[in-house]
């Protein structure tokens, strides 16, 4: 393996990486907050790439058609909410892993009625849309270095927000303490709320972001839901610290094994073994990790609280 | 006899399936034998999810795993001339324990969330695994060689005779999640759920008990699977998918918590919510899913419970 492919190889790890945790990060905190388990969310994050792709269409503009999908995914957050999820937060997990599993069924055919099975066409800007050369031998798309740069900033925009100011505070306090935070007189239902639309839109700017790079369909949520998942579970669940390292470490595990695994196996256990052993375990090693992770962590890497 | 050997409502569901059997053969309705084995086999894992669920609070949201497992005993076992109902059911019911004890040995460790989503983890490992059989059909899933035989008699043939025998197996595993959980392994599996510190307290610890709960509910999940494959004659990593244990939830869930002979009536909704939406329109789930949203949202209000007239 050449400098140039580890690099790119390692490059799109990353990137799988911040997407991942632009969707762990709503994931995470919904459940720190309230204790509540949504399965939906892989849902929130292909109605953003849906709704960018109708407001480009609309606009005809991508930045225009962008702030329009993401208010629509911000307000598709608000909806779900109000209709459903409220009702299900005092739940036990079994009740919220259900009614969420609903939800995935509804609106999954409803994106289905109105745009059918086959993947969409996703816009991506012309400005953004070549390669540029990194060092020499390796070009890298402009695309996925945007996507990087992005997620990195809302990362950053993030941590700000949940160390730095008075909402992030009530956040974290309602995630170890909600029973004081609420008799504080904080009204934790409505931080609720907001914590989740927010969640939403970050889940829907991830799939706007994977949009140019993936098939935009009806299933694309379900793909990354359970990764999600992974992801906060490998974190510890409620720790935005522990989704962020977990998501770059899944990110690079997932990409690097798929890239490098056969080669290895081939060096162990023969060429022909390899071929049909090599995509079967790559596929697991995020699994594997996981269940590694929580053999010797059963709370995860940052988890606080036992959930 | 019978009534020393199965409890009344395992009793009652034999007779109820029996007679709807007889029915669709004496109406003509030859499709219902199939409708039949379909739900009878979604109802056997289902019950054994329900116990797991409803006994010992272990929410696995990787049950369709043990099923797949057991499917795919059926293939692999045909590809080298095994086709004997009795070798085939044992192997299925064997690996499917097996799996379900060496995976609970790691997902024990963990609780609550944890544990539906290690379960979660290792039935999507165990489909990589299963796509990944090239020999066996890979992605796509191949075709069994011939359904299974007793001993060279071709008995299961018609889905009226495979119909019987998943009836049977049914009652069976009804009266056996009854027994269980009527017994001391099942106070100790309620006792751990209601309140570990206080059995810890106890000097008992849950963890074997968990672990046997675990591998007899994965057997009769892998049961479950022989009998699908020999129903659909096709084997294919999709069984194993995570809608399949989401839907399987719902099943226990909507039948009512606790309750094995719940979980066979949600499965007989589900399925006839499947036969019935699912002809109507390809957007059936979309029905699906606002039953399952609303049967939630109405708390205790669980289909047992809404068909008896009692709320619980």
């Amino acid at each position: 393996m050449t400098t140039a492919l580890f690099v790119s190889q390692l490059l799109n790890g990353l990137q799988l990486g911040v997407i991942l945790f632009l969707v762990a990060a709503g994931l995470t905190l919904v459940f720190g907050v309230m204790d509540f388990i949504n399965l939906a969310h892989g849902v929130q994050y292909m109605l953003g790439a849906y709704l960018v792709a109708v407001g480009v269409r609309l606009t005809g503009h991508f930045a225009a058609g962008l702030a329009l999908g993401l208010l629509g995914a911000l307000v598709m957050g608000f909806v779900l909410e109000i209709l459903v999820f409220r009702y299900l937060t005092r739940r036990d997990h079994l009740e919220q892993v259900l009614g969420t599993f609903g939800v995935i069924l509804i609106v999954t055919e409803l994106v289905r009625i109105a745009f059918g099975d086959a993947p969409i066409a996703f816009p991506m800007p012309q400005a953004l849309s070549g390669s540029v050369a990194l060092f020499p031998g390796l070009n890298y798309p402009v695309w996925r270095l945007v996507i990087l740069g992005v997620g990195g900033g809302v990362a950053l925009l993030l941590w700000y927000l949940v160390n730095r100011t008075r909402l992030g505070m009530l956040v974290r306090a309602g995630s170890t303490h909600p029973q004081t935070v609420s008799a504080l007189g904080v009204n934790i239902d409505r931080l609720f709320l907001v914590v989740f639309a927010f969640g939403a839109m970050l889940a829907g700017l991830a799939g706007a972001m994977a949009g140019p790079l993936i098939s935009v369909e009806p299933t694309m949520g379900d793909k990354i839901l359970i990764i999600a998942f992974v992801v906060i579970v490998i974190g510890g669940i409620g720790s935005i610290k522990g989704a962020f390292i977990a998501a770059l470490l899944v990110g690079l595990v997932d990409t690097l094994g798929r890239s490098m695994a056969p080669d290895l196996l081939k060096l162990m256990i023969g060429k022909s073994a390899a071929a049909t052993a090599g995509p079967a375990l790559s596929s697991m090693l995020v699994y594997l990790l996981m269940a590694l992770i929580l053999c010797l962590r059963p709370n995860g890497l940052y988890g606080g609280r036992s959930a | 006899m019978l009534r020393a050997v199965l409890p009344r409502p395992a009793l009652a569901i034999l007779l109820v399936f029996v007679a709807a059997l007889g029915l669709c053969h004496a109406l003509g309705f030859p499709h219902g034998a199939t409708l039949i084995v379909r739900t009878t086999t979604l109802a056997l894992a289902a019950v054994s999810l329900s116990f797991l669920i409803g006994q010992g609070g272990l929410v696995s949201f990787g049950h369709a795993a043990p099923l797949g497992v057991g499917a795919y005993a059926v293939l692999i076992a045909g590809e080298f001339g095994i086709t004997n109902i009795l070798a085939v059911l044992a192997l299925g019911a064997g690996a499917a324990a097996v799996f379900s004890a060496l995976t609970g040995t790691i997902a024990l460790r963990t609780r609550g969330v944890y544990f539906i989503m290690i379960t979660l983890a290792f039935a999507q490992m165990t489909f990589y695994v299963a796509a990944s059989l090239a020999d066996f059909g890979g992605d796509d899933g191949m075709a069994i060689a011939a359904r299974s035989t007793f001993f060279g008699i071709k008995f299961l043939k018609s889905d009226t005779a495979l119909a019987l025998l998943a009836i049977v197996l049914l009652a069976l595993a009804l009266a056996l999640f009854g027994r269980l959980s009527a017994s001391r392994f099942g106070l100790m599996l309620r006792a751990g759920k209601a309140s570990e510190a206080k059995l810890a307290a106890l000097g008992l610890s849950p963890y074997r008990h968990r672990l046997i709960a675990l591998a007899v509910a994965g057997a009769v999940a892998g049961v479950a699977g022989v009998l699908l494959a020999n129903q659909v004659e096709y084997v294919s990593p999709a069984s194993m998918g995570w809608h399949v244990s989401g839907e399987l939830i719902v099943m226990v869930v909507l039948g009512g918590l606790g309750s094995p002979a719940g979980a066979v009536v949600g499965a007989v909704a589900i399925s006839l919510l499947d036969e019935t939406l699912g002809h109507a329109t390809e957007h059936w789930r979309l029905g699906l899913g606002l039953v399952i949203v609303a049967v939630v949202l109405l708390r205790g209000r669980d289909l047992k419970a809404v068909l008896t007239g009692g709320a619980r």
